[in-house]
């Protein structure tokens, strides 16, 4: 049984751990609410993005020159995996539950022949990989210096991604992060940027646009910038999910702590009051016995 | 017809303005184009250059370094990778461009170096037009 003294410690430790915990949850709020706000605020270029690039698409559509970010390599051999995680723990199961999904597809992928190329972005996802699929990893990407997500980081990420496509090394890449749904649910989720993913909606195309210069010069300046607009939105998705995450895991982990101190509490006053009633019996049996 | 139309200048990062316009001029990589309401709908690549808002309280110019806009008879939606007022670009951020654009050169592939050497271009002339 452990003594007085060290209960009270215990105690005393719990407590500033839940103070910690507390701290956590709050500046994960904050950031939380900012990170919203930046992903509300990059939505309408998103939207606008991805409404010209469907007419566009759908006015180039699969004719012989299309770009080949529209059109495929024409194979789906070699698959680029991105992996897009955070760059710290402590946020429940928010970095474990990107990189399963990513663990499913890329055995499935394996099992059907396929190449797996794998590239990382945030710490968490590639130490939670490397074991298993460590020899298909590519690259990484550090964003732990980041302090602020901008447009740049992500222009970074897709000309990394353009480059090797470029350059022959995949035929489609796929992305994985979190979608932020609210703060207690992130929703893994994968999505294909190359070659980019147009849904062919017939009303779309309800405007005809003049396009100046032509319509297939603008799309192939169009692709690259909607795959930077894909990977920046779903690193504004990623940093909500981050946060929301780490915030309901705090919160857990806070309530847990306010838990387990009143446990403790219990059995320290328990154990003080069984103290005593020895003292006193000891006392009263000495007084007895005289 | 109505005599306004509804302007949007959005960047990646955030939406930079969103007015009411009576003309908008923009800097094509073909040439200049004025869009006012009732234009025929056109999709059309910046080069970098000052865009001009005519509104009803007066024209607001922005500085955008490519991008693409989209017109139709009501709507200007111009989609920049980067903007800023004509008042917030100071020497400073035009250099930061320029050496933004000089670094695309360098490492452009010879195919596109023609553009990538106009676009610097464009973008040197941008600091001559408003004297930085």
């Amino acid at each position: 049984m452990p003594s007085l003294k060290d209960l009270k410690n215990r105690i005393t430790s719990v407590k500033n751990t839940r103070k910690i915990t507390k701290a956590m949850q709050m500046v994960a709020a904050a950031k939380l609410r900012r990170a919203q706000e930046n992903a509300e605020a990059a939505r309408p270029y998103a939207e606008k993005m991805s409404a010209v690039l469907t007419s566009l698409a759908t006015a180039v559509g699969s004719s012989e020159g299309a770009p080949r970010l529209l059109a495929g390599t024409g194979s789906d051999k070699v698959q680029l995996l991105v992996v897009m995680t955070g760059e710290r723990g402590l946020c429940g199961g928010f970095n474990a539950n990107i990189a399963k999904l990513a663990r499913t597809r890329a055995n499935e992928l394996l099992a059907e022949g396929k190449t797996v190329k794998i590239l990382t972005v945030g710490k968490k996802g590639r130490d939670a990989l490397r074991r298993d699929l460590g020899q298909y990893f590519v690259g990484h990407v550090d964003l732990s210096e980041v302090k602020k997500l901008s447009y740049a980081n992500a222009q970074d990420i897709a000309d990394d991604i353009l480059g090797r496509f470029d350059a022959g090394e995949f035929d489609v890449a796929t992305i994985f992060y979190s979608i932020f749904e609210s703060v207690i649910s992130q929703k893994p989720t994968a999505q294909q940027i190359v070659p980019a993913q147009i849904e062919t909606d017939a009303s779309a195309a309800s405007t005809v646009y003049d396009y100046e210069p032509g319509d297939q010069e603008i799309l192939a300046a169009l692709l690259p910038r909607g795959v930077a607009t894909a990977i920046f939105a779903a690193l504004l998705e990623n940093n909500a999910s981050f946060n929301g995450a780490q915030m309901s895991a705090m919160d857990n982990a806070t309530r847990n702590a306010g838990d387990m101190i009143d446990k403790l509490t219990v059995e320290y006053n328990r154990s003080r009051q069984a103290a005593i009633t020895k003292e006193l019996i000891e006392i009263i049996s000495g007084a007895e016995a005289l | 017809m109505a005599d306004t139309m509804q302007f949007d200048l959005v960047s990646p990062e955030r939406k930079l303005a969103s007015v009411q316009a009576r003309e908008v001029r923009l800097p094509g990589v073909e040439g200049d184009l004025t869009a006012m309401p009732g234009h025929a709908p056109v999709i059309l690549s910046l080069r970098p250059g000052i865009l001009t808002v005519v509104s009803a309280e007066g024209s607001s110019e922005f500085a955008v370094t490519g991008g693409f806009a989209e017109v139709s008879g009501e709507t200007v939606t111009v989609l920049a990778e980067r903007g800023v007022t004509k008042a917030e670009l100071t020497a400073a951020i035009h250099a930061d461009m320029v050496a933004e654009a000089k670094k695309v050169l360098d490492a452009a592939h010879p195919s596109v170096a023609d553009a990538a050497a106009k676009m610097l271009a464009d973008m040197e002339a941008l600091g001559t037009h408003i004297n930085l």
